[in-house]
């Protein structure tokens, strides 16, 4: 077994996986960006990614030229984050964060309504121009998009990172996500930032929809990439984009490499619940993921 | 709620059993004879199924304060055990195998509710998540479940009870009513007890749960074991009464949500909320369609009722958290004090 071990085999199935992982990551990251300022588990994110890549492509196919759709929807995008603010989060400030946790559940399915609704529930393709065909990198085989998504993600993570550091703006982001009261006691208008937290979380959810548009068509199945998601924020750590990157590439490498090495021993397709045990076996030993923050409890 | 209440004289002093035995009442003696057999396959199976798994989640949500995103699986679980102790013990009597299968769903609560152990908040609920999608892939994935059926859809077996069939609309429905019944009741009793009391104390604070003496780590799992065995029978209602057939695809994520929805509209922490809500989520998307139809006309097709019913739904959601964190018994408690001091100042 271990003598016919074909190791060129193994790389090219967790390069695979490391960079699916990437596209995990890049849907995590919205998640983390609301967590982290206002302590909501946004589940609508993945609604929004739906949103997003559907009214993209439905102003492409409407003739409207890439980058003015591009323009437009991300507009749209911060239009809805504003709007979700004002309708859905004020009125339930100082609610239990599982409150705000179920009502983002609600605002998915009207987020994911009124998309097909609008849009209609056709599957449509989306070309980003890049070609998916295998580059042959060292002997590994590995798929053109797949780096190219990688390098999206990595430039955005990057553009983010700059921006909580250099920006004020992302200054009382960081202010916020450190203390609310703080932050609200120093004169930080609490609305006006959590209406840029969500704006950032749709322009996340736009180009990881984009992306994963580009890669199963853009459908209502879309929105399903958050269960995607879920294990990874769990594995990582809810309020820490570090978390969420390292988290995306360990689910991705070890769900590929269980579906291929022990998968035949389960009868295979165990992809819809391996990342959940990885990242509850995970828990288990550190309850509040690889990178969250610690909880202290008080009485 | 009783700082409300303060406005209104209180209720005139019946004793609190006589309005479900009236209502129980209603349901054996009058409904049987009046409804149409519609009302029965369309509206009050699966409102007794809902409430019932609504039941079960409200004591592990609503009690002990443990968000559970699974409880399809259980209903799952619940559903097709009953299905293969019916199938391959002979001469199990139905009650047993239902008895049975509530034991095996919570059995398979236990498991799922280990986490919980040393989880709380959202990562308890995501990990919930992992009860439902390993329990619909073993049940598609090892044909032995479905007893190698081609489809993996089967037909639930006659409902009977020591030798009476029970086979038409009323039949099952007299069935289904009286499991309810007598699951409720417990559930009640239950929760007014002081095992309900330590699933508040824990919901509420559990590290002074813990500091008062409750057994925290017990009686979290005894929460996940009582609710997934109310869940499964639920399941068993819904497969073996409602839709006689027993198959995976049901119990997805999406109803899950539903019987979270459930609980959030009709009220968290209270028996009747599971029937508000049930009731509500069973009617409305009939409402819906014929409301839609009436005023749309022809525009108004299955796809559009689909996406108007998840924004409505979704919309509800909200409203309700907003609006009536207490849900419809909150407001049905309102109207009806505000309904007798109107009736009393006359």
């Amino acid at each position: 077994m271990i003598a016919d071990f074909d190791y060129q085999f193994f790389l090219e199935v967790l390069t695979g996986g490391l960079l699916s992982g990437v596209m995990y990551s890049l849907v995590a990251i919205g998640f983390v960006l609301i967590y982290k300022t206002s302590g909501v588990l946004n589940f609508a994110q993945g609604a929004m990614l739906l949103f997003a890549a559907l009214t993209f492509v439905s102003l492409v196919e409407r003739g409207v030229p890439f980058a003015l759709a591009l323009v437009v929807t991300f507009a749209i995008m911060v239009a809805m984050g504003v709007a979700i603010e004002r309708t859905v989060l004020r009125p339930l400030t100082n609610k239990p964060p599982i409150t705000l946790f179920m009502a983002t559940l609600g605002l998915s399915y009207i987020i994911e309504g009124a998309a097909q609704l609008i849009w209609g529930t056709q599957v449509h393709g989306l070309d980003l121009g890049i070609e998916d065909v295998p580059l042959e990198i060292g002997g590994v085989l590995i798929s053109q998009f797949d780096i190219f998504a990688a390098v999206v993600a990595a430039a955005m993570v990057l553009l983010l990172s700059l921006f909580f550091r250099y920006t004020r703006i992302g200054l009382s982001f960081r202010a916020v996500a450190d203390d609310q009261f703080a932050a609200l006691a120093v004169g930080l208008r609490l609305p006006l930032i959590w209406a840029t937290v969500w704006a950032a979380a749709g322009l996340v959810a736009l180009v990881a929809g984009l992306l994963w548009g580009a890669r199963l068509g853009v459908q209502f199945s879309l929105s399903l990439v958050v269960l995607k998601a879920l294990p990874v924020l769990v594995l990582g750590g809810f309020d820490s984009i570090l978390g969420a990157i390292v988290g995306g590439l360990l689910i991705g490498a070890s769900e590929k490499l269980a579906e291929v090495y022990i998968g035949d021993y389960f009868g295979g397709g165990i992809e819809s619940w391996f990342a959940y045990v990885v990242a509850l076996v995970f828990l288990l030993i550190r309850p509040s993921g690889l990178f969250g923050q610690k909880l202290v409890e008080r009485i | 709620m009783t700082a409300i209440s303060s406005d209104f004289p209180s209720a005139p002093a019946l004793p609190k059993w006589i309005a479900p035995v009236l209502l129980l009442a209603f349901a054996y003696g009058v409904v049987p004879l009046i409804g149409s057999s519609y009302l029965f396959e369309a509206i009050l199976l699966p409102f007794l199924a809902l409430s019932l798994a609504g039941v079960g989640l409200n004591i592990l949500t609503g009690y002990a304060g443990q968000v559970s995103l699974g409880s399809a699986a259980f209903m799952a679980a619940g559903a097709f055990a009953a299905y293969n102790f019916n199938l391959r013990v002979e001469g199990l009597p139905l009650i047993g195998s239902i008895v049975l299968a509530g034991l095996a769903a919570a059995a398979i609560g236990i498991v799922f509710g280990l986490p919980s152990l040393r989880l709380r908040g959202f990562y308890l609920a995501v990990s919930t998540l992992a009860a439902q999608f390993f329990v619909q892939w073993a049940l598609t994935k090892f044909s032995w479940f479905s007893n190698d059926s081609a489809s993996g859809v089967i037909d639930a077996p006659r409902l009977s009870i020591a030798g009476f069939a029970l086979d038409g609309a009323i039949g099952r429905y007299l069935f289904a009513l009286t499991i309810v019944a007598i699951l409720t009741f417990l559930a009640h009793r239950l929760v007014s007890s002081q095992t309900g009391r330590n699933f508040i104390a824990i919901r509420d604070n559990e590290t002074a749960a813990r500091i008062i003496g409750i057994p925290v780590l017990k009686t979290k799992l005894l929460a996940f074991a009582i609710s997934s065995f109310i869940i499964g029978v639920a399941g068993v209602i819904w497969a073996f009464a409602y839709l006689r057939t027993v198959e995976p695809a049901g119990f997805d994520l999406d109803r899950s949500f539903q019987i979270l929805f459930i609980i959030i509209i009709g009220g968290l922490a209270s028996m009747r909320g599971a029937f508000f809500g049930a009731a509500l989520i069973v009617v409305f998307p009939l409402a819906l369609s014929r409301l839609g139809g009436f005023l749309l006309g022809d525009l108004f097709d299955s796809g559009v009722l689909d996406m108007s019913q998840r924004i409505v739904l979704g919309a509800l959601i909200i409203l309700f958290l907003i609006l009536e964190p207490d849900g419809l018994v909150a407001l049905w408690d309102r109207v009806r004090r505000r309904l007798l001091f109107a009736w009393q100042s006359t």
